[in-house]
């Protein structure tokens, strides 16, 4: 694997710190007028997600991860592990609970989602920016309520529990951001 | 790249730092300060091993000959040489170049401001920054009356132990408890490596809020090239101005003494020959001007376009040059 130096990382550059592949979300060159030049970096911590800063002398280096990020097709939950494939080579991988991690609450079988592979094994499951997911359980909404102004709790297929708006009822599918895990609209 | 030919800064700014220049001229002019100019390409380089100059080659008419010659990091050495030849009280605005510094508040081209006074102390140069500063933004950024503390009280009262005295297993268990596991591994037992590392990390993000701070009395081996403090030999007569948390300047009570120079000349070879880094030729014509006579004087370097940042309150050093180097 490539080495990277201090003046190489960049947000979105995969590397290995203290036996963990982490990515770097930001760098800053940090040098008193007379005196070392530091370069103070944050990086997440991709097996675990955890934020760290960690400060480098410039110029030392960091091994390179071998991470990818591959788009596969969430297949199906044996009750212990959660099946993946690529849908171009047929290639499957299989991740647990932990590694799914929030994930799970949006994955529906025959979505398409970001597997995080470390040399080959997956390590994180990003669900797409937007699923479309139908209602299971909603209290019945009150007639002639338009947008909503407060909401109210419902259940997803998935398990997933989202604010929808009065006037959307149970058995409708509607799209979600789950990024942000908030309700975007009904889907026709 | 689209629009990469346009300027990086808003027009506001150009026009901000024409002001910010007109009020320096003003200032010194009104107090018989002499402006000069001296050469951005300098036979000699710096020896200070954290420094890392441009360097060219100097040919003559047909491109035969050659010599090395270097994009100065400072005019500080030159600058001396005219006030041992009795100049008097001289400034200069000018720009310097210093290769692998880049970042938020780093471009390896800059904007400085040096100036000598001679029959100046420390404590009649710092006088004289907190005027200057005073005209160019206190006003506008509603600053609160200067504070003057010194390297040690600070590096006490914000890193918990003595920068001087603590033992460097101190040194790691409170940089520890500070959040900076990373620091022993890093600095092991290099005492100048911990206090950059450690002033530059925790206490100077919290210098200059509301109000400039004056920062005096570093400790002697960190390199500078300031005179030995009387009385008080671990500390030299040093000052470094803060303002929001960025460092805008760096001033000495000259070292006038030529042998106490050269030595420090030779203590960075040293550690320059440690590191693999390149050894260029000592200045000799500065030892010479040193040799023949320093006047006693206080010196000091401003950066213009850090002070341009905190009047624009920007980011980044980008949002005041026309052209950083990316896209000069």
């Amino acid at each position: 694997m490539a080495t990277f130096s201090t003046n190489e990382f960049r947000g979105g550059l995969k590397v290995m710190l203290d036996g963990d592949p982490c990515s770097i979300i930001e760098n800053e060159f940090v040098k008193p007028g007379k005196g070392q030049a530091f370069n103070r970096v944050k990086l997440r911590n991709l097996k675990t997600g955890r934020v760290i800063e960690r400060t480098f002398k410039s110029g030392e280096t960091l091994e390179g991860a071998d991470v990818v990020d591959t788009e596969m097709q969430y297949l199906y939950n044996d009750g212990e592990q959660w099946h993946f494939m690529v849908p171009e080579s047929f290639e499957q991988y299989a991740a647990d609970t932990n590694t799914v991690g929030d994930a799970k609450k949006w994955l529906k079988e025959q979505d398409v989602c970001i597997v995080t592979l470390y040399n080959g094994t997956p390590i994180s499951v990003t669900p797409p920016n937007f699923v479309e997911l139908t209602i299971v359980e909603t209290d019945p909404g009150i007639r002639g309520d338009t947008s909503g102004g407060g909401g109210k709790p419902a259940t997803l297929d998935t398990g997933a529990v989202v604010r929808v708006p009065l006037f959307v009822q149970t058995g409708e599918v509607i799209k979600v951001d789950t990024r942000t895990g908030e309700y975007v609209s009904r889907v026709k | 790249m689209m629009a990469e030919w346009r300027p990086s800064c808003p027009l506001a700014a150009l026009e901000t730092r024409a002001g910010l220049l007109a009020t320096i001229r003003r200032f010194f002019a009104a107090r018989n300060v002499l402006e000069v100019e001296t050469p951005l390409l300098c036979r000699a380089g710096v020896t200070d091993p954290n420094l890392h100059p441009f360097t060219t080659v100097l040919r003559r008419p047909g491109g035969a000959e050659s010599d090395r010659l270097y994009l100065q990091t400072s005019p500080e050495f030159a600058m001396k040489r005219l006030l041992a030849a009795g100049s008097g009280s001289i400034y200069q605005i000018c720009k310097a170049f210093r290769n692998e510094e880049a970042g938020r508040h780093h471009n390896p081209e800059f904007t400085l401001l040096e100036w000598y006074r001679v029959g100046f102390d420390l404590a009649q140069l710092i006088d004289e920054i907190d005027a200057l500063l005073g005209e160019i933004c206190r006003d506008d950024l509603n600053l609160e009356s200067s504070e003057r503390l010194s390297y040690r009280e600070l590096f006490r009262e914000y890193v918990g132990v003595d920068p001087l005295l603590a033992s460097f297993r101190e040194l790691a268990e409170c940089s520890k408890a500070q959040g900076l596991p990373e620091a022993e591994a890093l600095c092991g037992d290099n005492r100048s490596l911990w206090l950059d590392l450690l002033f530059s990390h925790l206490v100077q993000p919290r210098l200059g809020r509301g109000r400039v701070t004056f920062v005096y009395d570093f400790p002697a081996f960190l390199p500078s090239l300031a005179r030995i403090k009387l009385g008080d030999p671990l500390v030299v007569e040093r000052v470094e101005i803060f303002l929001g948390g960025l460092e805008l300047g760096n001033g000495f009570y000259e070292l006038a003494d030529a042998i106490e120079q050269e030595e420090r000349f030779d203590r960075d070879l040293v550690v320059r020959r440690e590191n693999g880094l390149p050894l260029p030729a000592k200045d000799e014509r500065l030892l010479a001007a040193l040799r023949s006579g320093l006047p006693d004087c206080s010196g000091i370097a401003l950066g213009i376009d850090r002070l341009l940042m905190i009047m624009m309150r920007a980011e980044s050093i980008d949002n005041v040059l026309a052209f950083p180097t990316a896209r000069a």
